[in-house]
């Protein structure tokens, strides 16, 4: 009988879908304690003020109201803590003031939450929530980067002179300066990334619970990270010693990073559990996700690069200011330096670089990680860069790209700005994608386009990411305030199945089904024989959580490791069941055998023996079959690769339209077919989504003009193409299994490549470079205003 | 949203009583006015059900089609009358929102409702139709009287609408990227009334005839007719999707398109 | 407060609820059926879409006194009795047209009557435009598409017609 292939490579269908395909998830909010309360948050809906006065007698006093709390209740506790310190140039540390739970004094972005009723119902929490007599007085605020670091702006925080977090910088200024002095040619390039909206589809939502008799408090939450948040939310904001608190992150519908952080909501249900001593709960509208979940990217960047004369990068010079909102979040400040400007060599030799970044507090909502964090911002300045280096200069776009890749024989590969990479093979992945996309065809298509009034454009990017994050040792010297390793429990049981326990947190990837397959490749047993169980602090041991495409590369590497322990003690055990020595053992396809002879034992056996020691050598090995392994990678791993993107414009309307997509990514090892295209086809979409829709505006004055789908640009199904999806594959050095990461690729390589083709289809318009999205208003101007001139010429 | 009380009479005159307290809102098919009270935008003290007084129906003669009130965009979109005697508006009603939107939502509630970006209004203006409501017939030209604000009296139920059936007629929509409601929309009909071009989404004002188009069209029913005349900005919303100048832009674009399409 | 008696997966329910209770409100916190999703508060995603009376319903955008009388199908109901999934619940796991699952229950649900009124087939384009109201974030809808053009020939018994791939 020949069992189905589940192993490395296979697109087994996922093991969690049955449940998802039959309304039986289990996600936050589907969860209801009994006696449960229901939180309602009262946000600001000015972008700074100062809070003159709370009177709450009219909210308590409405039926079913139990507590109504503003920050005067919460003196004892701490404020929400935030995970990475920067040191600016001058080696001070990052401006780091106090993120209170509910405002203090101020409000200092539209939906800063001020206070909170709890009451029987949802409803009845929302019309209490409307009693609260609440008086603000404006203040003048700053929602950009640019104004915010204007002489004069107004301060976000009273002590942080100029709104500045941080001034960091990276990389040889001199040799940078003394480059472009020989340079034969120097292009410059002033580019905004926009700010997006991550938009989970699942709103964020927390349920505290305590136990008065254990004073265990428990809170479900829909985080990426559960072990992190318990950290973060039980040392330093409600003193809940770990062994107290116990954190949940069920079924989590989508996370892009939002839902990393941990955020006040969370800490205030919790604390208000322990508080009424019944559970509260608090589900967001999505229009509190739109001003309370942190948005991402929202650079305005400057980068130039020093050529020679046959178009050799000589040098890179980058300047970024970037908005960190009203209040630091968790990560935030690593996001625009060690996940940015440290990727600023992308897939080429530039010997030099330097980089600064100013980071910038304003009147917005936090800014932290979204899919991809810091270097699909690094990624579009570079593709962008050399695209607008072809059209000062002339050179071809594929061309100038493969004269300055790092060669496939380069690598290790160092950097100037840090990284050391492993491996890749950036032609391979720029062939492929080319051969797959037809750019040898396109003039072709251009000039069919041409005879039906389209314009048609295509445009690529080459590009490298860092993730499978990180060295703890090395995210320490550079700020981070956590490790960054990952655990795997493996538990084989006493009748031969498994259970998984892992750090890491699935919330669309898949885990259950790819580890399943990767405990199945190891211990040879049916994948229908395993489980992973991942998203609870009570039942797994530690873990740092999923972002940063870090799930496979760094959790996956634990569970190996927990696997060769399970292996080895098994091979003791099957050694003194067989009467040989436990050199003699080999283990392969979940037998244990004697090499030489035909003596063998099934894992299964091997388990029963380890859970029912009769005949056992109790005196020197431990009975069971359970072993844990912590996993700290001895770098980041680096997937990279070409997106290749064709475009039509409708010179009537501006409207651009993806005809054609086509991704080969560089992941390191493939675990499941299936899964990393559909990984990667999510991300190309947030990508597209980036380039061509996606805008969280603010006005002037500081309020949220795009505060709700009707007016944040969503990508929908009609905006989208078929998304072609290859993998060329060279295998990360450092982990045992070769693996890269899969899960934001997709939205790191493609918003230049869009863009690069709009530009191309634009063309004849003389169009060097326009801000993303590419809306069809934006395009429809560009193309108006350039019309008279080129009809002069 | 707010507690409300909650009536669904059975005959227009019980509705139009109930609707004679204070505060009191007719619902249809709730796709506006549910999300408004979600909102807390509007606060009734009794929510009228429309939904029991038999006011959905097709009837198609050879000079109009009649539409009761409660009929849905869906219903008015999978009409095969309707798609043989206007199909312009058949057409318009398929592209309201989405298939679940259009299982709901009805022809008088968008009507009475007004969104300056709202389909409906185009059409009803452009073909010159009548509002038939419980006590009177009213004029499309004098129904719509600015975004949100039509003729309906307090508590005055729209009971069916009628349209003069068009020797040609086409609706181009040109959505908002974000809440593809009409950013732009241009009715144009050439029928009884002479030729109309209505134009909704574009408007402060909301829904509006387009003469500089309506003179030229009637000259020469062609969209080359339409390439000369730029519409003014004056008067036109702007807003993060699209500028005042845009919109003037696409209200020519897409009224050459919509000429096109009448054939 | 009123009484709304419905027909929800074939079994009879009758519960008091405000006036203000929207249908989806009713299906997930007094019925218990927590396949129905809420994913935004201006009816846009379609995380909520539910059959009422043989038709895709947004059940946010619905009050529960609405449905009263109304004969409703969650995602719930969608299986057999002896657990056999709807052929568009098997294509959507056939196809990893699903991610995190959230937006997935509306978007079936929505699609099952995308493919149901179209007895005459339906093209990618056709499809794409049908799923206008359901937002998914994860999977870049290319495999949603996928999976509905697959379980068109299986709820219809036959092939897809030509003119329509
Ligand atoms: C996601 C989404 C997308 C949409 N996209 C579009 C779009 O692209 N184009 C578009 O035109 N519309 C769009 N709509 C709105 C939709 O067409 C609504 O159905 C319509 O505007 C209102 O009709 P209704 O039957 O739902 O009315 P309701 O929401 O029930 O009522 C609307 C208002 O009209 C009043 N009213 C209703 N019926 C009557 C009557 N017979 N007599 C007197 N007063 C009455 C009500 O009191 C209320 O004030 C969209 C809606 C949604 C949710
Ligand atoms: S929850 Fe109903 S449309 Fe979003
Ligand atoms: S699968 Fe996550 S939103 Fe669609």
């Amino acid at each position: 009988m020949n069992a189905p292939f589940e192993g490395i490579g296979a697109s087994v269908r996922r093991k969690e879908d049955l449940r998802f395909i039959s309304g039986g998830g289990h996600y936050t909010d589907d969860i209801n304690r009994p006696g449960q309360l229901h939180a309602y948050f009262r946000r600001s809906d000015r972008p700074h003020a100062k809070i003159v006065s709370i009177d709450t007698a009219g909210a308590a006093a409405c039926p079913g109201v139990v507590a109504v709390y503003t920050a005067a209740d919460l003196a004892a506790i701490g404020g929400v803590p935030c995970g990475w310190q920067i040191h600016s140039k001058d080696g001070s540390p990052m401006a780091e003031p106090k993120h209170p739970v509910l405002a203090e004094g101020k409000v200092r972005h539209v939906g800063d939450p001020i206070a909170v009723v709890v009451a029987g119902t949802r409803q009845q929490a929302k019309d209490a929530a409307e009693k609260l007599d609440i008086v603000l007085e404006d203040l003048p605020s700053v929602s950009s980067v640019t104004d915010a670091v204007a002489p004069g702006a107004p301060r976000v925080h009273d002590d942080v002179a100029g709104n500045i977090c941080y001034d960091w910088h990276i990389g040889d200024k001199e040799g940078v300066d003394a480059a472009f002095a020989k340079a034969a040619k120097v292009v410059s390039l002033d580019l905004l990334n926009n700010r997006l909206i991550p938009n989970a589809m699942e709103p964020r939502a927390a349920v505290g619970d305590f136990d008065p008799m254990s004073g265990e408090y428990t809170l479900y939450t829909t985080s990426q990270n559960p072990h992190v948040i318990r950290l973060l939310m039980g040392a330093f904001v409600l003193q809940i010693p770990e062994h107290k608190l116990r954190v949940v992150a069920p079924d989590v519908g989508g996370g892009f990073g939002s839902k990393i952080y941990h955020y006040a909501e969370e800490a205030m249900v919790t604390w208000a559990a322990g508080k009424l001593k019944r559970p509260v709960k608090w589900t967001a509208e999505r229009s509190e996700s739109f001003m309370s979940d942190a948005h991402g990217r929202d650079h305005a960047s400057t980068a130039q690069m020093a050529l020679d004369a046959e178009g050799k990068f000589l040098a890179l010079r980058v300047s970024t200011l970037a908005n960190m909102g009203g209040y630091l979040s968790t990560f935030a400040p690593a996001v625009p330096t060690y996940l940015y400007a440290t990727l600023l060599a992308g897939v080429y030799t530039t010997p030099v670089i330097y980089c600064e970044v100013k980071a910038v507090f304003t009147n917005t909502v936090p800014v932290d990680a979204y899919r991809g964090a810091g270097r699909p911002e690094a990624t579009y300045l570079l593709e962008r860069l050399v695209d607008t280096i072809c059209h000062d200069t002339g050179l071809d776009r594929v061309a100038i790209r493969r004269k300055n890749f790092i060669a496939p024989d380069a690598f290790p590969y160092q950097t100037p700005v840090a990284l050391q990479y492993d491996s890749g093979n950036y032609i391979a992945t720029l062939d492929a994608a080319m051969k797959a996309a037809d750019w040898a065809g396109f003039p072709a298509r251009r000039a069919a386009a041409k005879a039906r009034g389209k314009l048609r454009g295509i445009g690529m990017s080459t590009y490298l990411e860092a993730c499978g994050i990180a060295p703890s040792k090395l995210v320490g010297q550079l700020g981070a305030r956590a490790g960054l390793y990952e655990v795997a429990n493996v538990r084989v049981h006493p009748t031969g199945s498994v259970t998984v326990f892992t750090g890491t947190h699935s919330h669309g990837q898949g885990h259950e089904t790819t580890f399943a397959q990767l405990v199945s490749d190891q211990l040879g047993i049916p994948v229908s024989q395993i489980d992973v169980v991942h998203g609870d602090t009570a039942k797994i041991p530690f873990g740092m959580g999923t972002y940063g495409s870090r799930s496979l590369a760094v959790g996956g590497s634990a569970m190996v490791k927990a696997m060769d322990k399970i292996i080895a003690k098994g091979k003791k055990i099957a050694a003194h069941l067989m009467e040989a020595s436990v050199d003699d053992i080999e283990f392969k396809d979940g037998k244990f055998s004697v090499t030489g002879t035909d003596k063998s034992r099934t894992l299964g056996e091997i388990a029963l023996t380890a859970y029912v020691p009769h005949n056992y050598p109790i005196e020197t090995l431990e009975p069971g079959l359970d072993e844990t392994a912590f996993y700290d990678p001895m770098n980041f791993t680096f997937p990279g690769g070409c997106h290749v993107c064709e475009v039509e414009v409708d010179q009537d309307t501006g409207i651009t339209s993806v005809v054609n997509f086509v991704a080969v990514d560089d992941v390191g090892r493939v675990i499941n077919p299936m899964i990393v295209e559909g990984q990667v086809q999510g991300g190309v979409a947030q990508g597209i989504g980036q380039a061509l829709l996606e805008n969280a505006a603010y006005d002037a004055e500081g309020q949220l003009l795009s505060g709700s789908f009707m007016d944040y640009t969503m990508p929908r199904a009609d905006d989208l193409p078929n998304i072609t999806v290859g993998t060329e594959s060279t295998l990360c050095t450092h982990n045992p299994l070769g693996a890269k990461g899969c899960g934001e690729v997709g939205a790191i390589g493609s918003p230049p490549a869009v863009i690069n083709a709009v530009i191309d289809a634009l063309k004849d318009f003389g169009v060097r470079h326009l801000d993303m999205p590419a809306s069809p208003q934006k395009l429809w101007a560009i193309i108006q205003s350039n019309r008279p001139r080129m009809a002069a010429e | 949203m707010y507690d409300f009380a909650y009536q669904k009479p059975s005959s227009v005159a019980d509705a139009v009583k109930a609707l004679g307290a204070e505060d009191a809102k007719a619902l249809a098919g709730g796709q506006t006015f549910i999300p408004v009270l979600k909102q807390r935008l509007n606060k009734p003290s009794v929510v009228v059900d429309l939904a029991r007084l038999g006011l959905a129906g097709i009837k198609v003669t050879g000079e109009a089609v009649v539409i009761g009130a409660m009929t849905t965009h869906g219903a008015v979109a999978a009409s095969a009358e309707i798609r043989r005697a206007i199909p312009a508006l058949a057409n318009l009603a398929s592209m309201i929102g989405d298939e679940a939107v259009r299982h709901r939502g009805t022809i008088g509630g968008s009507l009475a409702n007004n969104d300056p970006s709202a389909c409906y209004p185009s059409a009803a203006l452009a073909l010159g139709a009548t509002i038939t409501t419980d006590r009177r017939a009213i004029k499309a030209d004098d129904f719509f009287q600015g975004m949100f604000t039509t003729a309906l009296e307090p508590g005055e139920i729209i009971t069916s609408v009628s349209f003069p059936v068009p020797a040609k007629a086409a609706y181009m929509k040109f959505k908002n990227p974000a809440s593809r409601y009409a950013m732009v929309g241009v009715f144009v009909a050439k029928g009884p009334a002479g030729v109309r071009v209505a134009i909704t989404g574009a408007g402060q004002g909301g829904v509006f005839r387009h003469a500089a188009f309506e003179t030229a069209l009637s000259a020469n029913w062609s969209a080359d007719a339409l390439a000369g005349i730029a519409t003014p900005a004056d008067g036109l919303n702007s807003d993060i999707h699209a500028s005042a100048e845009y919109r003037a832009h696409l209200i020519g674009v897409m009224a050459r398109r919509a000429v096109a399409a009448a054939g | 407060m009123p009484q709304v008696t419905l027909t929800v997966n074939g079994k009879s329910a009758s519960v008091e609820v405000e006036a203000r209770t929207l249908l989806v409100e009713l299906l997930r916190e007094k019925l218990a059926l927590t396949g129905t999703h809420v994913g935004c508060d201006t009816s846009q995603c379609g995380a909520c879409v539910v059959d009422v009376d043989g038709v895709s319903v947004k059940s946010c955008t619905m009050l529960a006194v609405q449905a009263d009388g109304a004969k409703v199908t969650t995602i719930e109901g969608l299986a057999a009795a002896d657990g056999t999934l709807h052929p568009m619940q098997e294509m959507f796991r056939e196809h990893h047209a699903l991610q995190c699952g959230f937006c997935t229950p509306g978007m079936v649900m929505s699609a099952i009557d995308l493919v149901k009124s179209h007895p005459e087939g339906l093209t990618e384009a056709e499809i794409r435009h049908g799923l206008e109201g359901n937002l998914c974030r994860c999977t870049g809808y290319h495999n949603i598409v996928k999976a509905i053009a697959a379980a068109w020939p299986l709820m219809h018994g036959k092939a897809m017609p030509a003119a329509a791939e």
